[in-house]
């Protein structure tokens, strides 16, 4: 069973202003409707005025993915009905819209580069927040707050070509990471990317799930509902064209309801918005190296590995963090940032900038001198993060060698504990002398738990077999 | 030629509450109205190239939003420094 | 430097929705001149309903543009004037507050939709008055109570503020008693605001003096075809015969757009009404929703009581010309004959200076005479090709037919109020 996935990708910039007022974009530390003016409250009488910058922003992506940007583009009136839209209908575009075609390559399911080819990219401006209110005293209700209500977003769709779960989201990463990189999106502001998603066994209808507003989701939701549509096609069930909802916190996605008349959206162009002339504007666009240029760079000025590469310049953030600490070992510092630290970061929910430059870069020498171990220097950098996270500053390497005395011991200094541990280890011993593969490793394990990790592997396993030759 | 099914069907979409007195006399209405707009399917072409002025912006420098006071002073029986609808869900 | 106004005059023709209290003006060429408001037209701190229940109660935290340029010219903000629903009528019967009388017969009405304001200059009440024309609403009104009414060309006057019935043709247009005071209102209000993104920025309005001699008019055949009343075009004949003695020059022509035009014209302003109206769903402003019921309940329910029978009619009809199917023959079609009428207008204006003609087809309608929807749609056949291709147009008094007022349009090309004022003023005053 094949399966088709599109998807729908919206994004917030991070322009200054709102895109047709000039209402402030930075709510989020702030109270209910407290960025809210006539525009995007669709006061009776008030009118849009488009955002420069917001365009510009778009064009930008535009030019990053390589789309047609036509002569004329316009913008026109989605109309519905719904309490967060405060005008009841969406300015966004229809058949004019800003850019068309264009594409983004990422690492295929086998592992070959794979283009994968837009459709379009338009503007468009973000609803209000509805909360939903249970039952009370004053029975359910919605509250409202508009402080998002015209928020500029662009919305970039793809064709049906990502084949699978994992694909959609090499791809997104790939795409934030452009749009991270072209600096008109902030990632950090939470909602700023949200997606939907078409997705179809072929041979059978497509459903759209909405509402995955997390780009971490998409994997969760799109797995969900591959699933769910497989099941029904082995139980002989129809797989009805629908739109369903993403439940984030249940992972699941549920039926909306099925009121197929609201799909009329009766778009019409904008009266109150001149045309778009703006194609010749996409020249003057300067932009930035972007992932794909990095990551070629990384290969060839520091000679980094093409996996390495990839996921170094994954995200702008660790791209460049990992060039202020490069220095002249990249042979340690992009294993160590990419396999070692990304993890730690992962693990801690912990963002890239939070990491203190110059003790990681110590670290690094410390590893690279061949002072400490590499099991130390894990020790010591979930030491220094840690340190980070409850607030407090955090301890040279070199205080915390000392402090607990991890500096790498000779290896003759061990050989009375490896001579205890094969001693303890019979079965093991002899396992290793039939030939068992994992048994070596077994009495590594063992010594190295003995010593603390002071002890470098290698010349742990040269103990032991000079030992047992004995 | 609208039947009464086609304005309840147009009314039930937009929300509009039209009772059934009403949907009889609305339909003779439109009926009577859009034989009329029916000149129109004697016009060439349609929507064209649109007119009218291009590539009007504004700069993305912040003004003063209104206060929140402002924003709820009219609407109903606002909580918290939200406004309240009706739910949907 | 606020000085205080003083209003205590009885309105026996229901001109006002709302009186303000506390009248106050400043320095400036209007200083201390009264004026009335449509109250389609945001003021700050004062209700404003825009003839409709359904914003009862609605107090604009902001002034429209033309109110803050009224009140930097020191204008005496006298109230709000009554108008027909949204704007849409040619009566002003549709209004939720009741139908003003037209104080030159009170059993007949003043027109619409600025039906308020015609009267409340008329009457007296005010000396000036700010109408809005979507389709013939300054035009109409000023035609059937005797006074000047000016449509300026669109994007002449700033929209911000206004209440939009439909977007993309209508303009706020001053009224008054005579040309001068209705030139010196359009020049206070004319000008670019850059939050109307249909603004345009032009230099300010010259002023005017009579002006005819050597201008060429064209007279279209279809401004006294079929529907215009023989007296009435009789009148505006002998106005036309009028200027030709002051030394215009009249050239017959023909438009032969004019017979798509009222269609087109409504096509297009009901559908953008269906949008623009959306938005009335008690939540933010105007009447309280139900909040025990469900989300489309509560907004049916609102809008079959807050909205009158014209306003649902032309959100239904306007729907209906935008949905799936029906879009390529109603609303596409609207705007290929729009094109057609400016087309047209483009052609004219290449030969002549002026188009002249009736501004209504008849004199005012008895109250209550208001017949089936289409007949009243027609009334607005000889105004809304000026909506319809963003060129101002005049309503000058011209005599009389029937013992009531009758007047005479002059529309000019674009941005050209000053010339159609002068002509305006030219006939008014007899000299050239
Ligand atoms: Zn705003």
């Amino acid at each position: 069973m094949t399966v088709i996935i599109g998807l729908e990708i919206h994004c917030q910039l991070n322009t200054a202003t709102k895109l047709f007022c000039g209402c402030s974009t930075d709510y989020r530390d702030d109270g209910p409707n407290t960025h809210v003016c006539p525009v995007c409250l669709g006061l009776p009488g008030s009118l849009p005025v488009t955002n420069r910058q917001a365009v510009i922003y778009a064009l930008k992506v535009a030019k990053a993915l390589h789309c047609e940007v036509p002569e004329v583009s316009e913008f026109a009136r989605k109309n519905y009905f719904y309490p967060d839209l405060a005008k009841a209908y969406q300015i966004t575009q229809y058949d004019k819209p800003l850019a068309l075609g264009g594409y983004v390559d990422i690492e295929g399911e086998d592992g070959r580069e794979k283009r994968v080819e837009l459709t379009r990219i338009h503007m468009e401006e973000d609803p209000g927040r509805l909360v939903h209110m249970g039952s009370g005293d004053r029975g359910r209700y919605t509250l409202v707050d508009y402080n998002r209500s015209g928020i500029p977003l662009i919305e970039i769709v793809t064709e049906p070509q990502l084949s699978s779960p994992k694909e959609a989201r090499r791809f997104l990463n790939k795409l934030r990471a452009t749009l991270e990189y072209l600096g008109i999106y902030d990632s950090e502001r939470e909602g700023s990317l949200r997606v939907d998603a078409n997705i179809s066994i072929k041979g059978y209808e497509r459903v759209e799930v909405k509402n995955i507003t997390s780009y971490k989701g998409v994997e969760k939701a799109l797995t969900f509902e591959i699933t769910r549509q497989k099941g029904m096609i082995r139980r002989n069930a129809q797989i009805v064209r629908e739109t369903r909802h993403y439940q984030e916190a249940r992972g699941v996605t549920t039926s909306a309801r099925s009121k197929e008349l609201e799909h009329d959206y009766r778009y019409f162009p904008e009266p109150d918005l001149a045309l778009m002339r703006v194609s010749s504007w996409v020249d003057e666009i300067a932009l930035p190296e972007l992932p794909d240029a990095r990551r070629d760079r990384f290969m060839k000025q520091y000679g980094v590995s093409l996996n390495h590469a990839r996921t170094l310049t994954g995200d702008l953030g660790l791209a460049e963090f990992f060039e202020e600490i490069v220095g002249d070992s990249p042979e340690i510092a992009a294993p160590w940032t990419a396999d070692i630290l990304l993890g730690e970061l992962n693990y801690r929910d912990m963002p890239v900038s939070k990491v203190p430059v110059q003790e990681y870069r110590e670290l690094l020498d410390e590893a690279g001198s061949g002072r400490i171990t590499d099991t130390s220097a894990v020790e010591i950098l979930r030491l220094i993060l840690n340190q980070v996270m409850e607030g407090s500053d955090p301890e040279k390497p070199g205080a915390i060698i000392s402090r607990l005395g991890l500096a790498k011991e000779s290896g003759e200094s061990f050989r009375e504990i490896v001579a205890t541990v094969l001693a303890d280890n019979d079965a093991a011993v002899s396992d290793h002398r039939a030939g068992k593969n994992g048994a070596i490793n077994f009495l590594v394990g063992q010594v190295m738990k003995a010593t603390r990790g002071k002890a470098d592997p290698k010349e742990i396993r040269e103990i032991i077999d000079d030992l047992l030759k004995e | 030629m609208v039947s009464e099914e086609d304005v309840a069907h147009i009314a039930a979409i937009t929300d509009v509450g039209v009772d059934a007195s009403e949907l009889k006399l609305f339909t003779g209405q439109f009926n009577a109205i859009l034989e009329y707009f029916d000149i129109l399917d004697s016009v060439e072409g349609g929507n064209g190239e649109p007119v009218g002025p291009t590539n009007i912006f504004r700069e993305d420098v912040v003004v003063q939003s209104l206060s929140q006071e402002d924003v709820l002073r009219n609407s109903t029986d606002p909580e918290d420094g939200f406004i309240r609808a009706p739910r949907v869900i | 430097m606020e000085k205080t106004f003083t209003f205590d005059r009885p309105d026996p023709c229901n001109a006002f929705i709302k009186i303000c209290e506390n009248i106050t003006y400043g320095e400036g060429p209007l200083s201390g001149i009264s004026v009335g408001i449509k109250d389609n037209i945001s003021t700050s701190g004062i209700e404003t309903t825009c003839g409709s229940h359904i914003l009862q109660g609605y107090i604009p935290p902001y002034n429209a543009h033309v109110v803050t340029l009224l009140r930097s010219a020191g204008a005496a903000i006298v109230g709000k004037t009554n108008m027909d629903e949204f704007g849409m009528g040619t009566t002003t019967e549709t209004s939720s507050f009741g139908p003003t009388k037209n104080p030159v017969d009170p059993t007949r009405a003043p027109g619409g939709s600025s039906g308020g304001s015609a009267a409340a200059v008329r009457s007296g009440l005010v000396r000036l008055a700010l109408g809005t024309d979507t389709g013939g609403s300054v035009r109409c009104p000023a035609s059937f109570c005797g006074i000047v009414g000016l449509k300026p060309t669109y994007g002449r006057v700033s929209r911000y503020g206004l209440i939009a019935y439909a977007n993309s043709m209508e303009q706020i247009g001053p009224m008054a008693a005579n040309v001068r005071d209705c030139a010196l209102l359009y020049s206070v209000i004319a000008g670019y605001d850059p939050r109307d993104g249909t603004s345009v920025d032009k230099p300010a309005p010259a002023p005017v003096s009579p002006v005819i001699a050597g201008k060429k008019i064209g007279v279209p055949a279809e401004y006294f075809g079929e529907g215009v009343d023989p007296a009435v075009a009789e009148t505006v004949t002998e106005a036309i015969e009028k200027l030709a003695d002051l030394g215009a020059e009249i050239v017959p022509c023909t438009m032969p757009s004019m017979k798509y035009a009222l269609a087109a014209y409504y096509v297009t302003s009901m559908s953008e009404a269906s949008s623009n109206l959306g938005r009335y769903d008690g939540v933010r402003y105007g009447m309280a929703p139900e909040m025990v019921q469900p989300w489309h309940e509560a907004f049916s329910a609102i809008r079959r009581s807050g909205f009158g029978e014209e306003v649902r009619r032309r959100i239904l009809l306007g729907s209906f010309a935008l949905s799936a199917g029906y879009q390529g023959k109603y609303y596409a079609k609207a705007q290929a004959a729009r094109q057609m009428v400016r087309d047209d207008f483009a052609r004219l204006f290449a030969e002549v200076d002026i188009i002249a003609g009736p501004t209504m087809p008849t004199v005012a309608f008895r109250l209550g005479e208001a017949a089936d929807p289409l007949s009243m749609y027609l009334a607005d056949i000889l105004t809304v090709p000026a909506n319809l291709a963003g060129i101002p147009a005049i309503s000058v008094p011209c005599g009389e037919a029937h013992d009531l007022p009758v007047g005479l349009q002059l529309m000019g090309r674009h941005f050209a109020e000053d010339e159609i004022l002068s002509a305006a003023l030219a006939y008014e005053e007899g000299s050239a």
